[in-house]
């Protein structure tokens, strides 16, 4: 089943006098249970198409329809809708409310989707459980380490149960280590039968998913399954943790 | 249904969540809330002065009577026409007679003629009282001030001029300091009257310029008998319990008075019907609107402070302009964002508002021993309507553009 259908998508920024094309005519589609890594250089457009495929911007050209429905007219707040019901994000930066404990973080989307607040903690506790953090529910993320704050991250964009999770650079402020761990995290979720679009300019990380679109000057370059997938093994990450 | 259900809950959670905020900010909302803290103080207070100064008048003027109704030759607060009035016919003993036989409707009316002070003696004693009132009996149910020892004078007493007389506390205590003045005989002007009753404490009326206490009343019979003053204008007091039905009296007094008095159609009345209504509209004409810019003047501060708090609130929402993409990206609609500024501006000014009626209370307390007032319940929700407002005034500018903020440049700021 589809999820996401981009049909001739075009962005174009206008800086002053001047029009920038961050995107021109891409086109695409991802299914349901997918795990896609969107790749390129900086100013290739992966930032812009990301931000389109998360319903955080609306395109100026083409047809983005999401499960069916055309998102590339809807207003600010419809988008916001989509965003916190079928979208969980994952930044690079994390972005986490820095003076809220880790179960408030996870709660947040829920707090804008209206569920009352003694489902709402359950759920977020049970999220909190699922990425491996149950005994950190109340540290703020000045206690936590990076790899758990991005756990955290994880955990609050899967408590909604969103159709994708779109994850920017998630290891890009990680060491190779805890970032392993975080693609394991992610491998879990892709298993489980979740929809993952990883957006990453590290081709050892790209890899890890079964799906590569390579973007180059806002244009897919190509656009091919993964052959020899890196499937992340705790054992191996312990090893190498043990030579180290 | 719903919808109501989804806005109060929304409203809930903008409202915890700006708690949040403050919570974790609390020094800067302390010090923002100065502002309306001290703009709540300076308009409660000022308030709460003027309810005070205005009971203190009415209080002081009260002695004239709410419901009561003076025909005179005189317009009270005439001002500059008194010439006019002094060449009008006196109102005579003979007009009251008449008035009171042909007015349908009243509760007492009573004949006032008065006299300013004289030297009272008892023995080697002496006073000086304020007025000295001449009337009949019916004039206790206008005045409404009872003798707190002996009685007031009958229709009796009147009507054969017996010698007697009521006094005010004051001259009791000045005559008699150590003896019941019952039954004493006092003498006024060289004649010889005996004090039947004593009124109760009074105070003073008109600010203190006239002591109510230290008068003295007598049947109007006694009072022409050895003050004279047949040829001098008096009052007539008309009093009428039911407020709504002032005003029919006072036209046929008109009607009556003019008939008795033989003013032809057409030409204006050549008398007034005075109340103490008068007295208050002048108070409200001066002392009002002096009032009034004392108000504004004080919620010129209360303006300054929603500045304040204006001005804080934009920082705020520059400063948490990441928190907002965080917000608005994972699903934060723009009037859920909305609703946690415009929130936390009300909570932080009605914060001040409290503090600021925990600081004014105390002082109207202290007023409270210069005037006659507490500070009135209206007062204090005013206060806090008044912050309330003030906060959806100050907040509404920055929480409209944390609304707006595009959560793609609002991720990406540093």
């Amino acid at each position: 089943m589809n999820i996401i259908t981009l049909e001739h998508i075009a962005k174009i920024y206008e800086v002053g006098a001047e029009k920038v094309h961050a995107l021109r005519d891409v086109s695409l589609k991802i299914d349901k249970g997918e795990y896609v890594a969107i790749m390129g250089p900086s100013g290739s457009g992966k930032s812009t198409l990301m931000n389109i495929l998360g319903c955080l911007d609306t395109p100026t050209k083409g047809l983005y329809s999401f499960k069916g429905v055309n998102v590339s007219e809807m207003d600010d707040n419809e988008l916001a809708e989509i965003r916190n019901r079928e979208i969980g994000f994952v930044f690079q930066t994390f972005n986490l409310l820095p003076r809220s404990d880790a179960l408030h973080n996870v709660e947040l989307p829920l707090i804008y989707a209206g569920v009352p607040s003694d489902v709402r903690k359950k759920r977020a506790e049970e999220a909190l459980l699922q990425v491996g953090l149950g005994d950190r529910v109340h540290h703020k993320p000045n206690e936590l380490s990076g790899g758990q704050r991005q756990r955290v991250a994880i955990a609050r964009a899967l408590v909604t149960e969103p159709s994708i999770i779109l994850a920017d650079e998630p290891t890009g402020n990680l060491d190779t280590k805890t970032g392993e761990e975080i693609m394991l995290l992610f491998n879990e979720i892709y298993e489980q039968g979740n929809t993952i679009i990883l957006v990453t300019h590290e081709e050892y990380i790209a890899e890890h998913a079964e799906r590569i679109i390579r973007l180059r000057d806002g244009q897919i370059e190509s656009d091919e399954p993964v052959q020899n997938r890196y499937i992340p093994d705790l054992s191996a990450i312990r090893e190498k943790e043990e030579s180290e | 249904m719903k919808k109501i259900g989804r806005i109060l809950l929304d409203t809930k959670e903008g409202i915890l969540i700006s708690l949040r905020a403050i919570k974790v900010n609390k020094m800067r909302a302390i010090l923002t809330t100065l502002g309306i803290v001290i703009g709540i103080v300076a308009v409660t207070t000022m308030t709460t002065a003027i309810i005070g100064l205005k009971q203190a008048f009415i209080q002081s003027i009260s002695s004239i009577g709410q419901n009561v109704l003076y025909v005179d030759k005189y317009e009270w607060l005439g001002g500059k026409n008194w010439r006019m009035y002094r060449n009008r016919k006196n109102i005579t003993f003979d007009q009251y007679l008449k008035l009171k036989k042909s007015l349908s409707y009243y509760d007492a009316i009573a004949p006032i003629q008065r006299t300013f002070g004289r030297t009272i003696k008892y023995k080697n004693r002496s006073a000086t009282s304020s007025f000295i009132y001449g009337t009949t009996e019916e004039y206790l149910k206008i005045s409404e001030v009872l003798p707190d020892t002996g009685r007031f004078f009958s229709e009796m007493d009147v009507g054969a001029a017996h010698n007697v007389c009521v006094i005010g506390k004051d001259i009791a205590k000045a005559l008699f300091p150590n003896e019941d003045p019952i039954n004493k005989e006092i003498k006024v002007m060289g004649h010889r009257l005996r004090v039947i009753g004593v009124l109760e404490k009074q105070g003073s009326g008109f600010f203190g310029t006239i002591s109510l206490d230290s008068q003295i009343i007598m049947p109007i019979t006694v009072f022409y008998k050895i003050i004279g003053g047949r040829r001098r204008s008096m009052q007539i007091a008309v009093k009428v319990n039911d407020e709504t039905k002032i005003d029919d009296v006072r036209l046929e007094i008109e009607a009556i008075m003019r008939t008795i008095r033989k003013v032809p159609p057409g030409k204006p009345d050549d008398f007034a019907i005075n109340r103490q209504q008068v007295f208050e509209d002048m108070y409200d004409k001066t002392v009002g609107i002096i009032a009034i810019a004392g108000i504004v003047i004080t919620a010129l501060s209360l303006f300054v402070g929603a500045i304040g708090i204006m001005n804080i609130m934009f920082v705020s929402v520059t400063e948490r302009t990441r928190e907002i993409g965080i917000r608005k990206a994972i699903g934060a609609k723009t009037h859920a964002i909305l609703l946690q500024f415009l929130s936390e501006a009300t909570i932080i000014c009605l914060i001040g508002g409290l503090i600021g009626l925990a600081i004014s209370f105390p002082l109207s307390l202290l007023i409270n021993q210069f005037l006659p007032t507490a500070m009135p319940f209206e007062v204090v929700l005013l206060a806090l309507f008044i912050s309330f407002v003030v906060g959806i005034i100050s907040g509404i500018l920055p929480a409209k553009k944390a609304a707006k903020l595009n959560p793609v440049e609002a991720l990406r700021y540093e």
